[in-house]
């Protein structure tokens, strides 16, 4: 059974005109994904939907066979701990005014997941490659590069089964960038993945699987080798032209 | 050069910031020591006859009588308190009542919101003074709590149009977003990520908003819609003096200097106090 299952989902914001039309997609437990278009083809749109932070106009997710329902306060608490997201930009992502611990901490807090919480921090830390002893220090006092891992800190604290990262190395230098892929690729080893990135270059070296979003309409999916070596639909032929290739 | 230099300015700043924060709290605290002092003492009675009729400044009277012949710095004195009390008040009126609408606009519909932003837009139009005027005239008498309330209403749109601002900037960041996907509630947001956040600015504005109410104060006093006698008012000792400016100068002088001291320290701790609250300034 697939972990998430998105259903012919439609969206379109207020404004009108449709920004996700008939997205269908299966995500297996412990698949790496990576789900790759041009800026503005729905991909922050969609996880938006995965979130649970806006509904679908038409069309279903389900979680585990459950239907994802942002009314019903119960699911979405369980659903929260299972699905976490990081950002792109680690500046807008941390809370300036809260200490490393209060900000890897929320999802403990909130989730009212009993526990030491100081203790569960540490090792997030850990396991992101920061030192335990920044518990007490603010965002400004890091690079952008270790604001991500703090982020991922936060997203990977209560255990989720699913993480979702969205553009989440695309404001890094490419040094920082290399090391934030290695780092995302050790988690993906023990939980789902899915990648979201404009570059399908780094979606290559991280992901298995591979999905092509063009305008709201996913083109092309399925195994990054494959694609990479044959690509069938035009738009991803442009998206491979455009971006030199990284090395294996 | 560049090193010294980059290496000089963070510390001159600080300085800088601190000096602004301490001649604030100077200022500002011998107003509070004396406002508080008045409470217990004064060197005459307030409404004692304890002299001739607008004598000069003398060892026995410092600052002079009025035209009744009352001591003229017991009189400023304990204007002091007044203008603390009418400062401190419409401020934390205009601080909750404008918070609260601010936020709830912030987070309401656009329709909701856009109405509520044309309203509060056409409310600051209207100077404080003028919107103070209409409320202690619909409230139809003049005493101290209507003073204070009137004011209190008037700054309210200001807090709620900059609360509202500050909010909905702070609603686009990306750690809002993180805080709903880790589970906190809306009400969590607000206490632990939105106010903490808008609070350096809205502490300044609130220092700014003590300052707007104690001339306000004063000028609802001149107009004789302040508080009525005991309650010397620098206002109403401004309005008081106007006859004899010529002839007894130190009448409108001295209140002019009590008020323009107090406003002046408070901008100050605002300015210092901008520096001190926000972690980003204080370690870079
Ligand atoms: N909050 C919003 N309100 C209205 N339109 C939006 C909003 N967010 C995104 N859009 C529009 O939806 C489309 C998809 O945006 P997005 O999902 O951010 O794409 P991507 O993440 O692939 O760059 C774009 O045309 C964008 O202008
Ligand atoms: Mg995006």
């Amino acid at each position: 059974m697939s972990l998430l299952k998105v259903d012919n989902v439609t969206f379109g914001y207020s404004s009108g005109k449709s920004v996700l039309a008939g997205v269908s997609l299966d995500i297996g437990p412990g698949d790496t994904i990576g789900l790759v278009g041009e800026s503005g083809s729905g991909k922050s749109t969609l996880l938006r939907l995965l979130l649970g932070l806006t509904r679908p106009n038409s069309g279903s997710i389900s979680f585990n066979g459950t239907a994802l329902d942002p009314r019903n306060a119960q699911f979405m608490r369980a659903y929260r701990r299972q699905v976490q997201i990081v950002f792109q930009d680690p500046y807008s992502s941390l809370d300036p005014r809260q200490t490393v611990l209060s900000i890897v901490a929320e999802p403990l807090r909130s989730l009212k997941i009993a526990r030491d919480h100081r203790q569960m921090v540490m090792e997030a830390l850990v396991s992101v490659g920061l030192e335990p002893t920044i518990l007490g220090r603010y965002p400004h006092e890091f690079s952008g590069g270790q604001r991500q891992r703090i982020a991922i800190a936060r997203a990977i604290v209560a255990g989720p089964s699913l993480l979702l990262a969205d553009e989440a190395v695309s404001a890094l230098d490419l040094s920082t960038r290399i090391r934030i892929v290695e780092l995302l690729k050790q988690l993906s080893a023990s939980m789902t993945l899915v990648f979201v990135s404009h570059d399908i270059g780094v979606v290559a070296a991280l992901c298995e699987k591979i999905v092509i979003l063009e305008q709201g309409r996913i083109v092309e999916s399925g195994d990054t080798k494959t694609i990479l070596a044959n690509p069938q639909h035009p738009y991803t032929q442009r998206l491979l032209a455009s971006v030199p290739r990284m090395p294996a | 050069m560049t090193t010294l230099d980059q290496i000089a300015a963070p510390n001159r700043r600080r300085r800088f910031g601190s000096l602004t924060l301490w001649a604030g709290i100077a200022l500002v605290g011998i107003h509070i020591a004396v406002g508080l002092l008045t409470v217990v003492w004064s060197p005459y009675d307030p409404s004692g006859m304890t002299g001739g009729r607008l004598e000069a400044p003398s060892w026995l009277h410092w600052a002079g009588t009025d035209r009744l012949g009352r001591d003229f710095l017991t009189q400023i004195m304990i204007g002091s308190r007044i203008a603390l009390i009418v400062g401190t008040g419409a401020a934390a009126i205009g601080a909750i009542i404008g918070v609260t609408l601010g936020l709830l606009a912030a987070f309401a519909t656009k329709l909701l919101d856009d109405a509520f932003a044309a309203t509060l837009d056409i409310l600051i139009a209207f100077p404080t003074l003028l919107i103070a005027m209409l409320v202690v005239a619909a409230a139809d008498t003049a005493n101290l709590g209507s003073a204070i309330f009137a004011l209190g209403i008037a700054l309210s749109a200001i807090v709620a149009r900059l609360t509202r601002i500050l909010t909905k900037r702070v609603l686009l960041l990306d750690y809002i977003t993180a805080a709903r996907t880790s589970g906190t509630s809306w009400l969590g947001i607000v206490f632990r990520h939105i106010l903490p956040n808008i609070w350096p600015t809205l502490s300044v504005s609130f220092a700014l908003q003590f300052g707007l109410a104690a001339i306000a104060e004063a000028s609802l006093s001149y107009l004789g819609l302040g508080a009525p006698p005991p309650n010397a008012s620098w206002g109403r000792l401004l309005q008081e003096a106007q006859g004899t400016v010529y002839t007894a100068p130190i009448g409108a002088i001295a209140p002019g200097i009590a008020l323009v001291s107090l406003v002046i320290g408070i901008n100050l701790l605002a300015d210092g106090l901008r520096d001190s609250v926000d972690p980003t300034r204080r370690a870079r």
